[in-house]
């Protein structure tokens, strides 16, 4: 199994840590993983990606122009990478920004209100989350459980507090793109 | 022990401190600012000393001091900041002074761009600074790579007393892969009866005012470089035994290579990959023995510059096969697509 997924989206949004929690969930669990971020002069204030790659196989080049997934987060990421997604691939739209539909009619969209989700679960910040229970659930390549551990990892003790809500934010996710 | 999830920059930290480096000298510049971030965390904690210079020249002489009192000492820059240190450099070189210096490389000339190049080849191999001095050069593929041969680097420098240098690349500073660094690492001991450490009167310098002293001295740089070039030269190779297209790339651009290799063996098209991982001491004779080769039909040089390893495949090549040569330059990333396509113009 082989996931090679561009993370777009506004700096803010969380689209690096998203890209970070998918690769500590897939080292813990024994598979190649890269993560690379852009890290150009746009970032303040404009958009924000990463190349994530969740392998069996060793990886090569860590850099993800033709992906198996897509997620965007916001408008102007869309417009950029939807090219990207190979044929048969996934994209995933957060629709709560994104009011306008996929062009591509040989790739598998989904819409996903993340923002609204995140708020009806009690914490906007957490549409990140959602969108990763999302990504996770459709493709299976790495377990929620290990989601959570590295979420878990990457807050440590002092925002141990905040570990239900996501967990409900990461279910929130799932149960949006359920067939 | 466990893999970890390391950004290059903060593995390459910690493979120094894991070798025993104990003094860090540097000035902040995009892509390698995680490198002195996580040394002014950190080195307080072990012992060590952390300081932020004035500038990259004032750092680099920094390093002179305390490499040349014997202990294990590293700076790290990016291009524009490496470039300023290189009178230090060459001065350190002439004197015989073990150091290690980080080069995270980014788009050049000048101020250039912050993203990944690999424009400074010429710089790092052919003698950055003055005088007929060489650097060992070591050119990590990976996260894991960059630690194991940080490591090697301060092991290196104090074998053959001259600095050493890791040249990456933005990518190679920014990217997280998992890695493990060990905790147990036996730093190699040699003699540092040389060490300026108060006992004694000992002289650390590279001015020799009379010619046929310092033709001495050259002469014995040389035997030292020969040697290294016997011993240390280090390469890889990715699917060459049957090939007709072969690679030469490194770092990064090697892994761009690989996934282009993928492809194109899939289109039937026998390519393979020859990766140096010393750039100095450059690895000729697997590119000699691959000439030498009926099989081989032609040689592709990729690198994110305009062309600069390339001049050292070719004098290894030795005029018997084609090398043909695909770059991107100013920060761009060659894609895996683009190398597949540009290698089946060169076959066709």
């Amino acid at each position: 199994m082989k996931q090679e997924l561009i993370i777009a989206g506004f700096g803010g949004q969380g689209v690096l840590l998203m890209g970070k929690l998918l690769a500590y969930a897939g080292m813990n669990e024994g598979k190649e993983v890269s993560w690379l971020p852009s890290y150009g002069p746009e970032m303040r204030g404009g958009t924000a990606n990463c190349s994530v790659i969740v392998s069996d196989e060793p990886v090569a080049a860590p850099i993800v122009q033709e992906a198996s997934a897509v997620i965007v987060m916001n408008r102007p990421s869309l417009d950029t990478f939807e090219k990207n997604v190979v044929p048969g691939g996934l994209l995933l739209v957060n629709s709560s920004l994104i009011d306008v539909k996929a062009t591509r009619d040989d790739i598998r969209v989904y819409y996903v209100p993340v923002n609204d989700i995140a708020a009806q679960v009690g914490n906007p910040r957490t549409a990140n989350i959602v969108m990763l229970g999302a990504f996770v659930a459709l493709t299976g390549i790495v377990t929620p459980e290990e989601v959570l551990t590295a979420l878990r990892h990457t807050f440590g003790p002092a925002k141990e507090h905040l570990m239900p809500v996501n967990e409900k934010a990461l279910a929130a996710g799932a149960a949006a793109v359920a067939p | 022990m466990a893999k970890k999830l390391y950004k290059g920059n903060e593995a390459v930290a910690e493979a120094a401190i894991q070798a025993g480096c104990r003094y860090f000298f540097g000035y902040p510049i995009t892509p390698q600012n995680e490198i002195p971030e996580y040394m002014a965390r950190r080195m307080p904690k072990v012992g060590g000393t952390f300081l932020q210079a004035e500038s990259e020249v004032a750092a680099i002489n920094m390093v002179y001091g305390a490499g040349g009192s014997g202990a294990r000492v590293m700076t790290s820059s990016s291009s524009p900041g490496v470039s300023l240190k290189q009178e230090g450099i060459s001065y350190i070189a002439g004197a015989e002074v073990p150091c290690v210096i980080v080069n995270m490389v980014r788009g050049g000339p000048g101020l250039g761009s912050i993203q990944p190049a690999q424009s400074d080849y010429f710089q790092a191999t052919k003698g950055g600074g003055h005088g007929d001095y060489h650097l060992v050069v070591y050119a990590p593929g990976g996260i894991q790579e960059a630690v194991d041969l940080t490591m090697k680097a301060f092991d290196t420098a104090d074998l053959y007393r001259m600095p050493v240098m890791i040249l990456g690349d933005g990518m190679i500073g920014q990217m997280m892969e998992p890695a493990e660094i060990p905790e147990d690492y036996q730093p190699i001991v040699t003699d540092k009866s040389w060490a300026t450490t108060g006992g004694g009167r000992r002289v650390i310098n590279s001015l020799y005012i009379q010619p046929d002293e310092l033709e001495r001295v050259n002469l014995r740089l040389q035997k030292k470089y020969a040697l290294i070039k016997e011993k240390e030269t280090m390469y890889d190779e990715y699917l060459t035994e049957d090939a007709e297209l072969i690679f030469a790339a490194y770092g990064t651009t090697a892994r761009i290579c690989q996934s282009a290799i993928n492809m194109l063996r899939a289109d039937g098209v026998k390519a393979g990959l020859i990766r140096p991982i010393t750039l100095w001491p450059f690895p000729d004779a697997p590119f000699a023995a691959a000439a030498a080769r009926d099989g081989v039909k032609k040689f592709l040089t990729v690198e994110m510059s305009c062309g600069q390893m390339i001049e050292d495949v070719k004098l290894s090549v030795g005029g018997r096969k084609e090398v043909a040569f695909y770059g991107r330059t100013g920060g761009m990333i060659p894609m895996p697509r683009d190398v597949y396509h540009y290698a089946l113009s060169v076959m066709r």
